[in-house]
């Protein structure tokens, strides 16, 4: 009998809410912002793991590419032979680290100094502040890589941002990444595009200060991977998933591992349970 | 309710410590020996649940505080730090957001419970309001906790909800600057934040042993919302709450291990992913799902200080619930009319809750202020005119009594499946 | 209460033995974050290797670079200083042991156990006095090196040689070794 009310209750809510939810968008920006679609990634899931070669491919074009504007601050080069990571060798990560000049000092004469970087440093900013940042890219500040693909979103409405929390749907940030950089079009007759701004499909209001980062063969694969625009955006996407989570396997093989601890250790309480009360009626 | 002592000291150790400082025995009247209602159903268990999230939430933050710089200028990167250099870092800081949301949503179903059973109505009005506080210091203590990482949701939240202070006649700005430490938020609120969410846990719990040993002065409430009578409506504590309390648990921790190993992020904001920024407002401040309700009723009234004082008293009304509602009879169950507002009342803080995840424009505004309306409704006229006019179902005479029905009931019919 | 007794105890008392142990496993893997998180961080366990570049060293010069958190001194000895520590009976010595981590742990301390190289020109220690932790002074020209001609320690008075072996005073162990190569003739890797 209570289930029944309960049951009651749950579709009432959810037919309420869908009206209003539905119904209305209140995110709808100036432009028409197209709808991000989920893209596939081998990271997604509960046994989402990362493709090394996919990483690396990324790390070459984060390094030919973007890190002229943006700067990765919070990842070391030693992450890169880390677990779980783009699997580079820490012979290799001596020598990627070796090609990055980083600041260091004061020395003994109180100057700062130039050095090659070590596994040990960051990866260092191309520009020395934000407001050196700001100035280069006509004001606008070309955002840090570390933490960027977690620091985006997608609106996905009503149910979804529900159903998102039990489908462990965490790639909102990385699928609207990738659908930016594939989403510089032409302008729009009817458009206004402001000077020194460019058109893109995605990016609320549609006029974006980037100007369009990746053509087809912008960069040559060190696997031969043919470097569509697509296939970039897709792997570099997929490096700044790990440049964002570097723990993401190790915390879903661990998960796995806890969710089954939990579910046996339910199962022995229940049946415990089960035993201590049959001493009594109830 | 009997309150003579039944523990025995087993061993000459035991008697001389007895003798010296009776936490023993403390310990075993209160946790081992309890006499509680035997008819206690899961939604009795999250007291347990929640003491566990007191202190899974202060043993991970001491923790976190080890490593964390309360400095606007380090204290974005000292928690990137925490989830990149420090062993288990990730772990412990996913623990400690994702438990703060786990820990409302186990405090809401007990508020909740406490509603439906009338847990509330006498002897244990006290029991009641310790709770209101208990919450009220949960909410002060969580609103502190998310400015520390120092993202653009820390900052601005900060902001908004500090600046509410302004709306007090004449003092007004005075004490929000004196909140603030300056006339903006800015480093010294940051660090002041981080000293006192570090400080009022430990508020939190004292309040806690306040609420438990109130409970145990008048016993425990249960379903049927009848006084324990005799030994038999009670069984000891352990083992039998001590397991069902266990396996509650548990099954409360898959979901927040759910939530701590395959989504993390997802009942945070996205944009406290950006480091704080005084001079950049995002596009929607929102605080965190469990405060939405309140933000709701915030912005459902026109005027700052109309709003200040409505969202202040959408708390303060808790405080009274003991008196506003006019029954005799304390449980829903035999409240067939109450039972019917109660989920109505339900729904309306589920919407009131999504409702402070929207633009407070159109349609939405419209809502806001119908729900907001209707919350001070249930209260005000809802409960007590409803004790009033309502025909209750009869109770049982006894706890015993409404357990041997059940069971005849439950056995009758699977003799006629059978 | 009779219900009890005529149940087996060893099926009953096994669901609540093994409950009770798997609780007992789980709270033991949840306590092994909380203590480990106060291990050394990834950033000072990068920073327990470093490499240091003495291709600049002259004769007769000291450096000293920083190694998880501590000073160590990096010297290139005159044959003048070789020859004084080379004299130097060991069993005269308040410390015998090279205290070289590079070398077994009962290693007498002779000058060519105290040195990095074949040479023994090249001295690398760990800037701290084995006495109580103060650094000792001699690294810089000005400074005073005590009466056996190496370092000296302000704080209480301890002497060491140009080995950098105890010779004098409150401490009792040499100036420390640590684990130390040469990666090529320009660099040596600490740690």
């Amino acid at each position: 009998m209570k289930n029944s009310t309960h049951f009651k209750i749950f579709f009432l809510v959810f037919t309420f809410l869908s009206f209003f939810l539905v119904t209305t968008d209140t995110h709808a920006a100036a432009g028409e912002q197209k709808r991000v679609e989920k893209h596939e990634w081998t990271f997604s899931g509960i046994f989402g793991h990362y493709d090394n070669a996919q990483l690396q491919r990324g790390f070459q074009v984060y390094k030919e590419v973007c890190s002229s504007c943006h700067s990765m601050n919070y990842v070391y080069f030693r992450n890169l032979a880390e677990e779980g990571g783009p699997g580079f060798t820490p012979e290799e990560v001596k020598v990627i680290a070796s090609e990055y000049t980083v600041i260091d000092g004061p020395d003994d004469f109180g100057e700062m100094f130039e050095r090659e970087g070590k596994a040990s440093d960051n990866f260092p900013s191309p520009y020395s502040n934000i407001n050196e940042a700001r100035a280069s890219n006509g004001g606008a500040y070309p955002p840090d890589f570390s933490v960027l693909a977690k620091a985006r979103s997608t609106e996905r409405g009503f149910p979804w941002w529900f159903v998102d929390l039990f489908t462990g749907y965490q790639e909102q940030g990385v699928d609207y990444i990738y659908s930016l950089l594939n989403g510089y079009k032409e302008v729009p007759e009817d458009f206004k595009l402001q000077d020194g701004m460019h058109y893109n499909e995605y990016y609320p209001g549609n006029q974006i200060a980037m100007g369009q980062p990746l053509y087809d063969d912008s960069v040559e694969y060190a696997d031969g991977t043919e470097a569509t625009i697509s296939q970039m955006a897709e792997d570099v996407s997929a490096f700044m998933m790990w440049a964002a989570e570097p723990k993401l396997e190790i915390r879903k093989k661990m998960g796995f591992k806890v969710a089954i601890f939990l579910f046996v250790l339910a199962g022995l309480l229940y049946y415990s349970k089960k035993k201590i009360w049959s001493r009594i009626e109830h | 309710m009997s309150k003579e002592s039944t523990y025995i000291p087993r061993n000459g150790f035991a008697k001389w410590f007895d003798q010296r400082l009776p936490l023993p025995r403390m310990l075993h009247d209160n946790i081992s020996a309890f006499p509680t209602p035997r008819n206690l159903n899961y939604w009795y268990t999250f007291g347990g649940i929640l003491t566990f999230c007191l202190v899974t939430q202060i043993v991970t933050g001491i923790v976190l505080a080890m490593h964390y710089t309360a400095d606007a200028g380090l204290a974005f990167a000292s928690v990137e730090h925490i989830m990149r250099n420090v062993n288990y870092g990730w772990l412990i800081r996913y623990i400690h957001a994702v438990g703060a949301s786990m820990f409302f949503l186990a405090v809401y179903v007990h508020i909740f419970r406490g509603l439906y059973y009338g847990s509330y109505k006498a002897p244990r009005e006290i029991l009641w309001i310790l709770g209101v506080i208990i919450y009220l210091l949960m909410v002060i203590t969580a609103f502190m906790g998310y400015v520390l990482p120092w993202g653009q949701m820390s900052f601005w939240g900060a902001t908004v909800i500090t600046n509410l202070f302004s709306v007090i006649p004449v003092v007004g700005t005075t004490i929000t600057e004196w909140l603030w430490g300056g006339f903006a938020v800015d480093n010294a609120t940051l660090k002041r934040f981080f000293s006192l969410h570090y400080l009022m846990p430990f508020m939190i719990f004292g309040v806690v042993i306040l609420h438990i040993w109130s409970l145990h002065v008048t016993g425990n409430n249960n379903p049927v919302g009848v006084s324990v009578k005799d030994k038999q409506d009670t069984v000891p504590f352990a083992p039998y709450y001590t397991v069902k309390d266990a396996l509650s648990l548990v099954c409360f921790l898959i979901l927040f291990a759910w939530f701590i190993f395959f989504n993390p992020n997802i009942l945070g904001h996205t944009d406290n992913y950006i480091m704080a920024d005084p001079l950049v407002t995002p596009a929607h401040i929102v605080p965190e799902w469990y405060l939405l309700p309140f933000y709701a009723i915030l912005r459902a009234i026109p005027s700052k200080l109309g709003g200040v004082l409505v969202m202040g008293a959408a708390i303060a009304v808790l405080f009274i619930v003991p008196w506003l509602d006019t029954s005799k009879v304390r449980s829903a169950t035999f409240r067939p009319l109450y039972k019917q507002f109660y989920w109505i009342f339900l729904v309306n803080c589920i919407a009131l809750g999504y409702l402070g995840s929207q633009n407070p424009e159109g349609l939405f505004l419209v809502a806001s202020r119908i729900c907001t309306a209707y919350y001070f409704i249930h209260f005000l006229i809802v409960m007590p005119v409803l004790g009033l006019v309502e025909k209750p179902r009869p109770i049982p005479e006894s706890i015993t009594k409404a357990v041997l029905e059940k069971l005849e009931i439950k056995n009758s019919k699977e003799e006629a499946k059978a | 209460m009779s219900k009890k007794d005529t149940k087996e105890p060893s099926r009953r008392d096994f669901i609540f033995l093994a409950t009770g142990a798997f609780a007992a496993a789980g709270a033991a893997s949840v306590a092994w974050p909380i203590v480990d998180q106060m291990n050394p961080d990834a950033t000072a366990l990068a920073l327990s290797k470093i490499e240091v570049d003495i291709s600049q060293i002259e004769r007769g010069q000291s450096i000293t670079v920083k190694w998880r958190g501590k000073p160590v001194f990096i010297r290139r000895r005159t044959d003048e200083e070789i020859q004084m520590a080379s004299r130097v009976d060991v069993n005269s010595l308040p410390d015998g042991n090279a205290r070289n981590n590079n070398l077994t742990a009962d290693s007498s301390a002779t000058d060519e156990n105290r040195a990095l190289d074949d040479n023994k020109e090249w001295l690398v220690m760990v800037g701290v006095c084995t006495h109580l932790g103060c650094v000792p002074k001699g690294q810089s020209l000005g400074d005073a090196k005590g009466d056996y001609g190496g370092w000296y320690c302000p704080c209480h008075g301890s002497h060491y040689d140009t080995a950098g072996r105890i010779r004098k005073g409150p401490a009792a162990k040499n100036l420390d070794i640590p684990v130390a190569e040469f990666v090529n003739d320009n660099v040596i890797r600490i740690g």
